[in-house]
């Protein structure tokens, strides 16, 4: 297995002087579902604008072993524009690299219809419930054919029904597209159903304080929650954590 | 309805008090004034209606282009907007004799022109560049992920972004431009002036109120017909999808 994207010791301070990476080291392996868990104010967000280029290092390094990979990002919010219509709103990445307009909506069609919402093309962002809308900006951030899906707490603001059905979606799209996911939450339960590997992060300053790796997620559906394993490696994640977690109930947010 | 209830009343008022016509005329009068004269009413708010459709574009045009100047260059934004907030507080009564002297006299129209603009460019001004400013900043980064282009983010981001703020001061400086238009033309003096201003002026002169009343009801019914027009382009942009526009659910 290649890494597709390596952190080296990477710090960042932001200019308000909060520190908030300090020596992070991670690597994400190609076809992995890495989870990157944490408490709020970890700097989990941190690491994957690290990532997508839109911030950079103060020290240390972000690489790509194997050349920087189409990226495809998943805000916590839908981040849609409320003025264009969803099928233009999933074909935005294609229209800034100048696609010609019948491959892109082709393109753009199916990632909706691989998020279950076909029919929906004409429907403005506000005509769609919450969770609809996340699934539209799920499927822009794979209209792009990315390699590397980098999600930041996507699914938080969602209900339970509606979160648990975009987990199973979303293990379906990195089974069938072969993607590599770099999936960022603060739940701990969410992080257990998901990935091959858990990335355990502790805050102020931001650091990776376990790695742990589980089985493969490919084919699990709903029933996995209730199974032992599931159990064993939500308590193995939560362990991690513990010993972090009595120190940010005094910090400062 | 209201209307024809105000006017009904209005004309009995006129009749009963036996009003002298130079101080209040009757609605019938004024139609009759208006019927009489109404050729030369029309020629007027022909030139006032073109003066203020030419300064409110140029407002819009300039206002636009600059805020789009301002979006890009926050140096060029702190170095330029007090001007623009100089123009905007210079009364145009003190300074349209001074610009009538500038352009010169057998160029009153374009006088007229940039006076009315002066009124109405500043909203515009303002409110575009606030709006270019409010773009979601995740989407901007979503863009930037992209590696669009600064025109990219401006075309698909930016300026739809800030099409609700425009249209809203769109709806303020139409109205605008017609006053400077208005105010200009009484403050430029009269001379080679034709529009609704100076009709006002001249009937007023000769005690012909009911004319003046005429002519004064023409410039609401423009500024009224501007600001509905306006508010249909708004409706027509934005009813499909920004809150303002969106019928409630009940």
């Amino acid at each position: 297995m290649s890494a597709l994207v390596t952190l080296t010791g990477v710090s960042k301070t932001f200019e308000n002087g909060t520190r908030a990476l300090a020596g992070v080291d991670l690597s994400v392996n190609a076809g992995e579902f890495v989870s990157l868990v944490g408490p709020s104010g970890c700097g989990k967000s941190t690491v994957l604008r690290l990532i997508a280029g839109l911030i950079q290092p103060d020290d240390g390094a972000v690489a790509f072993p194997g050349g920087r990979p189409e990226i495809g990002f998943v805000f916590q919010e839908p981040t849609l524009m409320p003025w264009a219509r969803t099928l233009d709103n999933v074909r935005l990445p294609l229209d800034l690299v100048g696609m010609d307009r019948a491959r892109a909506n082709e393109r753009a069609a199916r990632a909706l219809t691989s998020l279950g919402l076909a029919g929906f093309e004409r429907a403005f962002p506000r005509e769609l419930s919450g969770g609809m809308r996340m699934r539209v900006s799920v499927a822009r951030a794979i209209a792009a054919e990315p390699k590397l899906l980098l999600m930041d707490e996507p699914f938080a603001a969602l209900d339970e029904f509606t979160r648990q059905a975009l987990n199973d979606d979303l293990l379906k799209l990195w089974d069938d597209e072969q993607l590599t996911v770099l999936f960022v939450t603060h739940s701990v339960y969410e992080s257990a159903y998901l990935s091959s590997r858990v990335a355990v992060m502790t805050p102020r300053p931001g650091r990776i304080a376990a790695d742990v790796a589980l089985s493969s997620p490919r084919g699990r559906d709903s029933g996995y929650r209730l199974t032992p394993e599931f159990s064993a490696a939500a308590g193995q994640i939560t362990t991690s954590l513990r010993g972090f977690i009595g120190r940010t109930s005094s910090a400062r947010h | 309805m209201l209307g024809i209830a105000v006017l009904s009343c209005w004309e009995a008022l006129v009749r009963i008090e036996n009003i002298p016509a130079y101080v209040l005329p009757a609605p019938t009068a004024i139609w009759s004034a208006f019927a009489d004269n109404f050729a030369s009413l029309m020629a007027s708010m022909w030139t006032t209606l073109r003066i203020t459709v030419e300064a409110f574009v140029l407002a819009v045009a300039l206002g636009v282009a600059l805020a789009v100047l301002f979006s890009q260059s926050r140096t060029i934004e702190t170095a330029l907007y007090p001007y623009a907030v100089m123009l905007q507080v210079t009364p145009i009564v003190a300074i349209a004799p001074l610009v009538l002297i500038w352009v010169g006299f057998e160029r009153i129209h374009l006088a007229l022109l940039i006076l009315a603009w002066l009124v109405a460019f500043f909203p515009i001004l303002s409110n575009t560049t606030l709006g270019l400013r409010s773009a979601n900043h995740d989407l901007i980064d979503l863009f930037r992920l992209h590696r669009a282009s600064r025109w990219q983010i401006l075309i698909r981001l930016q300026l739809p972004t800030a099409l609700p703020y425009l249209l809203g001061a769109m709806k303020v400086s139409g109205g605008l431009a017609l006053i400077g238009a208005v105010v200009a033309e009484f403050v430029a003096g009269s001379g080679t002036a034709t529009g609704l201003a100076w009709r006002i002026v001249e009937a007023g002169n000769r005690l012909q109120i009911a004319k003046m009343f005429a002519a004064l009801g023409l410039l609401s019914a423009l500024g009224i017909s501007i600001f509905f027009l306006l508010s249909l382009l708004e409706w027509a942009l934005l009813h499909l999808w920004h809150e303002s526009a969106l019928k409630k659910q009940t």
